[in-house]
Parts: C-alpha cells; structure tokens; sequence
C-alpha cells in the first residue's frame, strides 16, 4: 500500500499521484461526483456544532478588539499617570509661575524656584532653528527624487535616507560634542561648540528624513494628469514642480512639516549632550541652551522622589506631552483635509 | 530660453540639497568609523570595562542592550501583530477606528523621554518591577508599540482580498480564513517591520535611563530583574559625564560604532528579508 | 414554471449597502439541476444578487437585507443559520480566478481541511475526482504540487471550479467566470458547466447573452436593481414579453 509509506504531508505531487493512481486503478471507471458517504459525515458532524464554533469566533473577534483598543487604553494612561504625578506640584507652585517665570532653580537653599519659560524658549529656539534648515532641504530633496532623479538615483538614495533615520540620537549627540561642536567653535571663536546652533543643526539632521519621505510621497501621490496637463501647456517642468505639483501636493508637505517639527521638539539625548545645558534665558543662537527635555533627563535621576522637584519634572513631562500631542493633531488633521479634497 | 535657465539653475539648487544630505551622512559614518574602528578589539568586544571604564571592553552593554530589545520583541510584536489584525480584518468605519488609529499616530509621536517618565511611574514604582530589564524592556516595548502595529497593518493589507473572499465562499470561518490564509502569507512582512522596530528601540537611550541602565555592574545581569548596561547610555555617559572624558574619547567612538553595526545591522537584516520577499512574490 | 422543485428562492428580496438601494424587491425561483443565468447591463446588480444567495454579501461594510431568501425551502436569512456551512452549501465562483497560492494540490485540500477532514487517503482521493469532474485533471495531474499561478487563465478558473466542488455543494454560484478568460477557456468551461448541472443546481451572471442562451435551462433578466423578467431561456431570446428586455436583447442598450 503506497500510501502507507508517505512522510509528513501530502505535500509532493508524485506522492499524490501514486495515492490517487493506486485509486484509480482499483476502481477503474471515469469519476463519480466526489465521495458523498464519507464527507457526508463530516457535513453532520459539523451541523451539529455551529452555536459552539459561533461563541469561539466572538470570543476572538473580542480578543482582537482588546487588542485594538490597547493604544488607546496606552495613550489615555500615559496622559493620566503624568497628570496625576504633576497635580502635586501647583500645590507648592501657582500656574502662573510656573509658566511665566524664568527662573528654574528647584535646588535652591534659600528659595526655589519652579520657572519654564526659558526652557520653552529653549526648546522652540531649537525646533524653529532645526525647521529652518530641515524645511527647504527636506523640501528640496523631496522635490528632486520625485521629479528629476532618475529611478536609479532613487534606489539608491531611499535606503540612504533610511540609514539617516535609524542612526540613534545618541550618536547624533555625540557627533555634535566631538564634530560640529569644535567646528562651530572655531568658526564663531567660542570656548566650545555646544550651544543652540549645535542643537539646531542636529535637530534638523533628526527630522530631515521625516519630512523628506513624507513630501515625497505626498510629491508622487499627484495624479500624473496634473503635470501632464501643465506641460501639456508648455510649461517646464521646473515650472510644472513649483506651480503645479508642490501647491497640489501641499497639504501632505505641510503635514511633513509638523510632524518633523514634533520630532524636534520631543528629541532628548541629541540636545541634552550638543546644546550646553545653562539654565538661563536663550540669549541668542550661540548661547547654551537646556530645553525641557534635556531638563527632565538631567534632573530625574538624582530627585529625591515625591518631592515638589520631582512632580515638577512630571509636570514638564506632561507640558511636553501635550505640545507634541497638539502637533500631531493638527499635522492629521492638515492630512484629513487634504484626503478629504482629493476624494 | 529663460525657462531653460530657471529650470536649469533650480534643479541644480535641488541637486545640491540631495548632496548636502548624502555628505552629512557619509561625514557622520566616515568619522565613526574611523575613530571608532581603532578602539575595536576582540578585548574591546568580548570583556567587561575595567579601571572605572577607562580600560577595557563593553560586553556587558552588548548583552545588555541585546536581553532589553528581547523582551522588547516579546512585549511589542505580539501586541502590534494582534491590533493590526483587529484593525484590517474586524474593525469598521466607526468611531472607535478612528480613534484608534489616532491614537496610535499620537503614540508614535510621544517623546521618548515622556515614554521615560511613564515607565518610571507605572512599571518601576506602581507594578514594582524596580529598575530592571523588564522595566526598560516594556517602556520600550510601549515605544515601539505604535511602529509594530503599522508595519503589521501595511504587511496584512499586501494580501489581496480574493484570498479571503475565497476561504469564505467555501465554508470557513472568519478566523480560519484569517489564519490559514491570510496570516501566512503576511507574517514575514510583519517580522520585517517588527525587526525595523526594534533596531530603533534598540539605540534608545532615554526611555532607559531611569527605567534600568546603569553604567557600570560589575557582573552580568542574572535575571530579568536586575538592572544592566546598555550601548546607547553607555555612550552617554562615556561621551559627557566621565571624569576622563578625552581619555575615554577612543573608547565612545568605539561604543557608537559598535552601536550603530548593531542598529543598521539590524535594518539590513530587515531591508534584505523584505527584498527576497517582493522576489518571490514576483516570481 | 414546471421545472421540477425548487432549490432557491427569494421572497421580496431588498438589499442596501449604506444608502445605496441596490436590488429592489426580487422575487425569483432557481428549480435544482437547471442552469438559471442572470443578464443585464452593467451594474444592474446581478453580482450584488448572486452574492446574497451565499451571504458573501454580508461583507460589504453597510450591508442591509429585507425580505427573504429560501434553501430548500428554509431560510437562510434568520439569525440562527449558519453561514458558515451554507457558504460550503452554496459554492462560488469569482470573476477573477481567484486560485490561493499554494500548490495545486492544496488549493483543492484547503476546502478539505477547513471542514475538518484530516484523512490523507481521503483527501487526495477527493482532490482527484475534483479536478476530474473540472475537466482539468489531465492536465495538471504530473504537476499538483507547482504553485497554482503558474496555471494559465482558463486553467485557474477550472481550479477554482474544482475548489468549489470538493466540498460538495449542493448549488454553484458563478459570476461571470468567463469575462477574463479566453474563447477557448471559455468553451470548456461552458461545457463544464452543462455537465455540472446533472448534479448540482447552478446560478450564472453573465454579461455575455449569447453565453446565456447557450448554457442556461432559466433566464433572468435585471436591470438597474430590478428583476424585469423572469422565463424561459428560449422564451426570453425568441419572444420576450418586456419590451425593456427586448430592447436589451436585441442591443438596443446595455
């Protein structure tokens, strides 16, 4: 009996074959319709259990669902847990201060102080720094492997962006204290190179692959009736990009923008190590900066816990959570508008 | 003519932006790689640091950062799998889907060290895991979360409709249709996002400071209870805290480069993996 | 209609898919082992039909059913019937061959399995008499374990023929199998289904009229949502009695 021998499987035609030819010949005859007395069995077997087969497919589907509301279920937890470790701060420090004054001195002896404001400061100085740089090239290099490289230009430059976006930022911090660092310090004859022009600099290497892959998909997602009409008028195709395909595509672009922009402002290790770390109010792009970010990194560690300092640092958590938050939402929201036209 | 000119003068701007990017990254990796391959040894890899970090090797932080993305993997890419499934195969246009999906584009976009300070509060100090592996592992499984879910979801929808459509029409289930059908063919471009997923957690270094990194442990860890190092915080330290910051200099550039073998090693595992499918899938 | 029992029929059958009123009132009766074939022009709503009668029209996000549908004289609307084995009851063949991409093989035993049969001897018995009563099995019977898409057109759709009858239906289901099949495909998958009708009871959309005539026993003839005549395959194509549907015949539209 050949098919008594077969291994795992009834994988291998041949072996289907010799089954079904050892078949065949015992029964010689042309197919009847396919064998009912043994499935029918099956067929009853099976009718006989649908109530069971339905409660397991609802338990799984309600499997999944938990599952599918866990990001939400993440989301609304991190909001409450940093909410409710920075409530015990406006106990000691009115609102007010704490978003108006610029002074941060939580360790002082004689009177503490629970300041933001140059923290935030900070923090945009950088981000704006960062977006200047990171908007146009981004931008521009978006525009060119949408509309002028050449396809092989474009395999090759993809992966290298994405190499970009997966150095860690602590290597980008670093490179900025050993690399940009002494170079921006000899160029501007400063004691060292860490200040916010380093974090800007570095920012914008962090959220250039953002913004580049985003404008270029958003590039690539006008219908081609769009630019072939435009040169179909005699227009060229520097004319067709500018006039035609980045006013097309814009929405998406901005959104690029602002999610960038988030990436910014969140980044932590890159500006804790490049950006000096002074206390004080930004006085231009050449002075040390902290942001709230780096704040937080700095001082988490050696708080003592469940004091006002430490709910203060939850508390620029949860200032900074909520900024990324309302970035995002109006980077989707841009998004959405721009889904909703296209339709 | 003038046309030709502007044209010609703007692609050129757009050339140059694409240069400026390709310099800064090939500046970045050449100096890495140059400064960091002379601190690579086979004692630099395979020893633990000696003499207050002065001298010595990093195996400790390799191992490290190697235990915290397992349990990275383990919380995340099961979890990310499953929403993702709820997502493409259960879920309708409602509200809740909507909210869902907004919620994890606003996951993705939390800073890491937000995912830091949650860590600390719910798995070191509520659930009194301490600092630990596990706590580091599960903030960054939280952090990764989002990414796992997405990769899942785009590798579910490359399987075409027919096929469930198919399963359905000859009697199976839902499910069975799903998991004989459509998971298979699926699951290897969910590895390949989860992998990409990880080598980002993997560099990582602020969800982890507060949540189980250490810089120096005199022993290996034990167990997943116990605090480790990690290349990302080692790097940190080494490059803006040590006492003997330039004479350890040598010994960060060898931890970046180390790190980055290991980040972009990963993502070449991913990318190669992802390359050999759309090869079969052609074929 | 003498035509012997009746295996399908549908009662003021409506059908919504958000706000789209897509079939509207449909009172047909499909006797068992006759072809009926399904005409109209695009987007009369002859698949979203034919889809309803295996409630894969349930899939459609919105989907929305009044009146009712019979097999075997029962119900297959009411909550309590299984989907699941109806859909193994009433077998379909998709537009697109839809073979899976697994070997030839186990695109037939996939049915198999998913209906509980583990044994082998059965299983490849029964994936044999399926491509032999799909008129495929000469060809393939040297190469069932190569990956089904290397099959040509005709050939894939003839799997998916046999896919369907391995889990032994009662009623196949065919929307328009042949609009992306080649002439000759296509006549012997015509002939197929002359054959098929000795053991099974089929329903057939098709766009083709000439198709219709060639193949069907019963012709049905919608348009925009509406079932607008209902008779005889030689009826309706020498003598119809609705003018719109001798407009349609005759190619006045459509």
């Amino acid at each position: 009996m050949i098919w008594l021998r077969e291994g795992r499987g009834a994988e291998s035609s041949n072996l289907a074959f010799r089954m079904t030819e050892a078949i065949r010949s015992k029964e010689g005859e042309e197919a009847r319709p396919v064998g009912k007395s043994g499935f029918k069995a099956i067929r009853d077997k099976k009718k006989a259990r649908p109530l069971r087969r339905r409660l397991k497919e609802s338990a799984i589907h309600s499997f999944f669902f938990i599952n599918g509301i866990l990001a939400v279920i993440v989301l609304i937890g991190i909001f409450g847990f940093l909410l409710a470790s920075a409530i015990p701060t406006f106990k000691e420090v009115p609102l007010k201060q704490f978003f108006i004054s610029t002074k941060w001195d939580p360790t002082s002896p004689v009177k503490p102080e629970y300041g933001i404001l140059s923290m935030i400061a900070s923090t945009i100085i950088v981000t704006i720094g960062a977006l200047v740089i990171a908007i146009p090239i981004g931008l521009g290099v978006a525009a060119y492997l949408s509309d002028v490289a050449h396809w092989r230009v474009r395999e090759i430059v993809k992966p290298i962006v994405e190499i970009l976006a997966g150095i860690p930022s602590v290597v980008v911090g670093f490179l900025g204290i050993v690399l940009f660092g002494p170079a921006i310090a000899k160029i501007f004859h400063l004691s060292n190179g860490l200040n916010a022009i380093n974090g800007s600099v570095l920012l914008a290497i962090m959220a250039l692959p953002t913004i580049i892959s985003i404008s270029e998909d958003s590039l690539n997602a006008v219908p081609q009736a769009h630019s072939e009409a435009s040169l179909a008028l005699g227009a060229s195709r520097w004319q067709t990009l500018v006039r035609v395909k980045i006013p097309a595509a814009l929405s998406g672009i901005i959104a690029s923008f602002m999610l960038g922009m988030g990436r910014a402002i969140g980044e932590t290790m890159t500006v804790l190590m490049a950006t000096g770390n002074a206390r004080s109010f930004p006085h231009g792009l050449l002075s040390s900066i902290r942001t709230m970010t780096a704040n937080i990194a700095i001082e988490l560690g050696e708080v003592p816990y469940y004091t006002t300092h430490y709910y203060a640092l939850f508390a620029i958590g949860l200032v900074l959570f909520l900024m990324t938050f309302a970035v995002n939402m109006a980077a989707d929201l841009i998004l959405h508008r721009y889904q909703e036209r296209e339709q | 003519m003038k046309k030709r000119v502007i044209q010609f003068i703007g692609f050129l701007i757009l050339r140059g932006c694409l240069y400026f990017v390709m310099a800064v990254l090939f500046l970045f990796l050449y100096d890495i790689i140059h400064k960091g391959g002379g601190a690579i040894s086979l004692e630099f890899l395979t020893q633990a640091p000696r003499r207050g970090m002065t001298q010595g090797g990093i195996f400790p932080a390799i191992i490290g950062t190697f235990l915290v993305t397992m349990v990275t993997a383990i919380c995340a890419i099961p979890l990310g799998m499953f929403a993702a499934i709820y997502l493409n195969e259960y879920a309708r246009q409602s509200r809740i889907t909507r909210v869902i999906r907004l919620s994890i584009r606003n996951l993705s976009g939390v800073p890491s060290i937000v995912y830091g300070l949650f860590g600390v509060i719910l798995f070191v100090n509520i659930l009194k895991f301490g600092t630990s592996i596990l706590s580091a592992g599960l903030t960054l499984g939280l952090l990764t979360l989002p990414w796992t879910i997405t990769a899942s979801e785009e590798a579910l929808k490359t399987v075409p409709n027919s096929y469930r459509e198919g399963s359905l029409a000859l009697g199976a289930t839902k499910w069975q249709a799903i998991r004989t059908n459509v998971l298979p063919y699926a699951i290897p471009g969910m590895l390949t996002g989860a992998i990409l997923g990880l080598a980002r957690a993997a560099g990582e270094t602020a969800p982890i400071m507060f949540t189980g990194a250490a810089f120096y442990l005199p022993f290996l860890p034990k167990s997943l209870t116990d605090q480790f190092m990690a290349l990302p915080y080692h790097l940190y330290i080494l490059a803006t805290q040590h006492h003997e910051i330039s004479l350890v200099r040598p010994l960060a550039y060898g931890t970046a480069l180390v790190l980055i073998v290991f980040v972009l090693g990963m993502n070449m595992i991913a990318t190669i993996i992802r390359y050999r499918l759309r090869k079969k899938k052609r074929g | 209609m003498e035509n012997g029992k009746t295996k399908i029929e549908t009662k003021n059958l409506d059908f919504y898919y958000g706000t789209t009123h897509a079939l509207k009132n449909i009172n047909m009766v499909c006797p068992e082992k006759k072809v009926t074939a399904i005409i109209g022009p695009s987007g009369c709503g002859k698949t979203t039909f034919i889809r309803t009668l295996n409630r894969m029209s349930d899939v459609v996000p919105g989907a929305k059913l009044s009146g009712d549908i019979f097999l075997d004289g029962e119900s297959i609307i009411s909550p309590q019937v299984d989907v699941v084995d109806l859909r193994r009851r009433v077998g379909m063949v998709f537009q697109k061959p839809n073979p899976f991409s697994k070997s030839i093989f186990n695109n037939i035993a996939y049915g198999l399995r998913i209906n509980g049969l583990k044994d082998r001897q059965q299983i490849a018995e029964i994936v044999e008499q399926s491509l032999r009563h799909a008129a495929l099995w000469d060809e393939v019977k040297d190469r069932l374990d190569e990956n089904a898409f290397t099959l040509s057109g005709g050939q894939q759709q003839r799997l998916c023929i046999a896919r369907a009858l391995a889990v032994e239906p009662e009623v196949i289901l065919f929307d328009e199998p042949c609009s992306a099949i080649d002439p000759i495909a296509t006549a012997k998958i015509e002939n197929l289904i002359h054959k098929l009708k000795e053991d099974y009871t089929v329903v057939i959309v098709t766009h083709n009229m000439q198709q219709a005539a060639r193949v069907s026993d019963l012709t049905a003839f919608m348009m925009l949502g509406e079932l607008i005549e209902f008779d005889t395959t030689t009826k309706i194509f020498t003598n119809p009695s609705n003018k719109l549907t001798e407009d349609y015949i005759t190619g006045k539209f459509g």
